[in-house]
């Protein structure tokens, strides 16, 4: 893991980084989400108040200001994954992670979020988790892909 | 010694969520262990567009098409195709009515009714190998361009070609182009927007991962149009793949000296940045694009100035999309007559649109313009699943409009589509039975815009809020017919007085489901009725007594103890418990259980 | 890696193109290799290599080289069958590696079907 200070200084000092510098402060983060202290240091880094750091991070929905789990679920909640059953997913991640869109689990492993369209429209109902993204969804195919990622720590 | 096979595997994100990956691993074994990986070449490609049928693979030189791949199927290909040269007849794609197998990608209706111009490279080549790229005319449009033609012979050329913007609103390319050169002020920039986020469009995610170059030429020959040295790339944070595959292709083409300074041994020098958004749909409006670019809160702003002329950090900027770039370097190598002879008078040659709902083939299709929907939707679509009758189809994406059966042969053209009350939009064609509640659609697609509104401007945020109060009324029944007067008033509102084209199209849905489809509104408020059937709130499942073999499956299966046995055995739902969810419906083997 | 100049790039085109012939079928020669169980215990694999090794010798470009399975006539393997753009398709009998050859040099390039190899014609 870099430290924080070898982040922020393989950005130039220019304020048009700041939503790169904050995606790779919160990717460096285990729990996927940008501490008071991220959002001091990017504001320090850049010469911006703090105030107008935590309101663009708190503008874009991807950035997190409370911690996540190692792994963000986002589920595809645009309408063609909803035409074909997104919404039953939704419960059965609920009921399967007894947590609800926006929490994470106890062991702070999972986190349920919603997304809008990730483009794979073909393959509905898809989600993401962390990079990668799954088609085709169905509940055998979420068990495993869950199992697979508890198989992974 | 030459390859005797080139395997071209599909790697767009949809055929690798589907499983890509694995099944090239267990290829990859099993030509080793065949002891002919020698012999074949396999190139991951970009998407082949038959996104539902993932993973897919061409064999070449035969062409043939395998689909639905799966790790297991690879030791019969080997063994069957590649050291028998026998087509494995199972996994060819079949074509839904006649069952019949077809054996190579040209005998696909789905590819044999298109017209790739913007997608020509498309599953063709390697992405990540700029040779390919260069060998299909690669970069010979920017040699042209460099050493042939001056800015505005080139703007001129575009203007010619009748180019519109491929992102929604159709502005003529070349036009926009010369307002770029002609604004004052030396340093000036390019932008590409990808920041494809309509739900259910994905051909700018396609473009930039199967093939990336393209768009960096289009870009290359913008700058040099405009008199730009900087272009940036916004591309949403949803595509991983597509950022990764444009990075590399940016890096190779710095390493080759088509980026950076004195390209081609000219005076020209460009370089392009990639920056990358956070999750937030308004930034697809291009003053919240360069909000964003800017690192601020990615608001828009109002229009004038437009970002021509006060773009990024206040100077001239031209922001095109991803498919418009990638359409550029074939009109100039082929001339802008050749793609003026594509499409309609006012809408010039092809578009790509993205199959999605209820159709046979979903996937990524390019026609040219003026095409109707019923070839779209039938003849490369191959119709509606299941048998089931064709209801409309949204066009445009969240901003768009349905349209229904009665208007199919209506030519797609961006004048045609507006007239319509849709939007040609960045293309995506979401399709609809007769199992789709217009009035559950219209709902759907408002909270997606409610849900991304940026709370900058009132009619936005609150109307759209207000809209979405009352189509709630009544998909749940409590509608009344001066809620309908005051949800088409307020559309209108919202129309005429948001800042941008997120909150000026948010209504789009809504009107025009009431201009085609208000008797199912009516039904919805009169009769506490949803005709198809989709709405919880007005629907009830009930036991037919007469069907009923009492086999106790609905009793198990309920998951709220709804169900229970009457004095004779029969079971019957009671309604006051049910909560509508339809697995019993589902599970009885009799279909003894009603809906409706 | 130095900067490419136009020269360059049309000589990245010009080779890469090559590599990619085999992706456009259509108006090429065609061989066909038939590689049955049979046709490979007599040799076919060995046939077809020596197929595209003389192909890629002679730098033919308009030329593909496809597989097919048996047709039932297992005693005349290694068989091939050649087609030129508008001629007929001729089958070939007992192909080694160097009839393989031999047929290139006089059938495919030169258009002159060797005729003692001939087992019949479409």
């Amino acid at each position: 893991m870099k430290t924080k200070e070898e982040i922020l200084k393989s950005f130039p000092k220019n304020p048009d980084y700041i939503i790169e510098i904050l995606h790779a402060l919160q990717d460096n983060n285990p729990y996927n989400y940008l501490t008071p202290e991220d959002i001091k240091l990017c504001a320090e880094y850049l010469d911006l108040p703090v105030s107008y750091v935590e309101g663009v991070a708190s503008f874009y929905s991807m950035f997190s200001l409370k911690p996540r789990g190692r792994y963000v679920i986002r589920l595809c909640d645009s309408p063609p994954c909803h035409l074909v059953g997104s919404e039953s997913l939704l419960e059965y991640l609920e009921k399967k992670l007894k947590i609800k869109v926006g929490e994470t689990t106890p062991d702070r492993l999972f986190t349920l979020e919603l997304t809008s369209c990730l483009g794979v429209c073909a393959v509905a109902p898809a989600m993401m988790i962390n990079d990668e993204v799954y088609g085709n969804l169905t509940f055998e195919k979420i068990d495993k892909i869950l199992e697979e990622k508890r198989g992974n720590l | 010694m030459p390859e005797r096979a080139h395997i071209l595997l599909c790697a767009g994100a949809a055929c690798i969520s589907a499983g890509e990956e694995s099944f090239k691993s267990a290829l990859e074994r099993e030509l080793k262990e065949a002891g002919i990986y020698d012999e074949v070449k396999i190139i991951e490609t970009g998407c082949f567009g038959t996104c539902d049928l993932g993973p897919v693979m061409a064999i070449y030189p035969e062409g043939t098409f395998y689909v639905k791949l799966k790790p297991q199927d690879a030791k019969e290909i080997v063994n069957e195709h590649l050291l028998k040269g026998r087509i494995v007849e199972r996994l060819l794609v079949k074509e839904p009515e006649q069952k019949q197998a077809l054996p190579t990608i040209n005998d696909l209706p789905f590819f044999k009714n298109q017209v790739r111009i913007a997608l020509r490279n498309v599953g063709f080549i390697d992405p990540l190998n700029i040779e390919e790229y260069i060998a299909r005319d690669g970069y010979s449009a920017l040699a042209k361009v460099l050493t042939q033609m001056s800015p505005e012979d080139v703007i001129s050329e575009v203007k010619k070609s009748g180019l519109r913007g491929r992102g929604g609103a159709g502005f003529p390319t070349g036009l926009k182009w010369e307002l770029g050169r002609k604004a004052s002020g030396t340093e000036k920039y390019v932008v590409c927007n990808a920041d494809e986020g309509d739900p259910g469009a994905f051909m700018d995610r396609s473009i930039m991962e199967g093939d990336p170059h393209s768009v960096i030429e289009g870009m290359l020959i913008g700058g040099y149009a405009i008199g730009a040295k900087k272009g940036f790339v916004y591309i949403r944070a949803e595509y991983p793949l597509a950022i990764k595959r444009l990075t590399s292709a940016l890096e190779q083409a710095r390493n080759y000296g088509l980026l950076g300074d004195n390209i081609l041994g000219t005076d020209f020098s460009f370089d392009i940045e990639i920056r990358i958004g956070a999750g937030a749909f308004v930034c697809g409006e291009e003053t919240a694009l360069i909000a964003s670019i800017e690192g601020k809160r990615g608001m828009p702003r109002p229009r004038p100035p437009f970002p021509v002329n006060s773009g990024l950090w206040g100077k001239p900027t031209v922001i095109n999309n991803v498919e418009t770039w990638a359409n550029i370097p074939p009109i100039i190598i082929n001339g802008a007559d050749w793609f003026a002879s594509y499409g309609t008078e006012k809408s010039k040659g092809t578009k790509v649109f993205a199959l999605a709902g209820k159709i046979n083939m979903t996937g990524l299709i390019e026609v040219p313009m003026g095409i109707t929907l019923r070839e779209v939707v039938y003849n490369i679509g191959g119709g509606i699943p299941n048998g089931k009758k064709f209801k409309a189809v949204q066009i445009g994406g969240p901003a768009g409009g349905c349209i229904p059966a009665e208007y199919l042969d209506t030519p797609i053209d961006y004048e045609s589509i507006t007239a319509l009350g849709a939007i040609m939009g960045s293309g995506g064609l979401i399709v609809m039975d007769e199992d789709n509640c217009m009035v559950d659609v219209a709902k759907f697609f408002l909270s997606f815009t409610q849900d991304e509104s940026c709370g900058k401007c009132v009619p936005c945020r609150v109307g759209t809020k207000r809209m979405l109060e009352i189509l709630d009324k009544i998909t749940k029944g409590e509608g009344t017919e001066e809620d309908l007067v005051e949800l088409e008033q307020l559309a209108y509102t919202v129309r005429n007085t948001s800042l941008c084209g997120l909150g000026k199209g948010a209504p789009n849905p809504v009107l025009t489901t009431l201009k085609y489809f208000r008797d199912e509104y009516l039904a919805h408020i009169r009769d506490k009725k949803c005709p198809a059937k989709v709405c919880t709130a007005l629907i009830h499942y009930e036991v037919i007594r007469e069907e009923c073999r009492k086999c106790s499956i609905c009793f198990r299966n309920c998951p709220v103890g709804a169900i229970y046995k009457d004095e004779d055995g029969t079971y019957v739902i009671d309604q006051s418990k049910c909560t509508k969810c339809g697995i019993c419906f589902q599970v009885c083997p009799f279909k003894a259980i009603k809906k409706e | 890696m130095k900067k490419l100049t136009l020269e360059d790039l049309k000589k990245i085109k010009e080779k890469t193109q090559a590599e990619l012939e085999m992706r456009s079928p259509e108006g090429k020669d065609k061989i066909v290799v038939h590689m049955g169980t049979c046709g490979i215990a007599a040799g076919a694999r060995e046939t077809l290599l020596a197929i595209l090794d003389e192909i890629e010798k002679r730098g033919l470009k308009n030329v593909v080289v496809t597989q097919a399975g048996c047709i039932g006539l297992c005693e005349y393997e290694p068989l091939i069958s050649v087609q030129k753009v508008g001629g007929p398709k001729v089958l070939y009998k007992y192909v080694t590696p160097e009839k393989a050859r031999k047929i290139i040099a006089q059938h495919v390039v030169n258009g002159q079907v060797v005729s003692e190899d001939v087992l019949s014609t479409e």
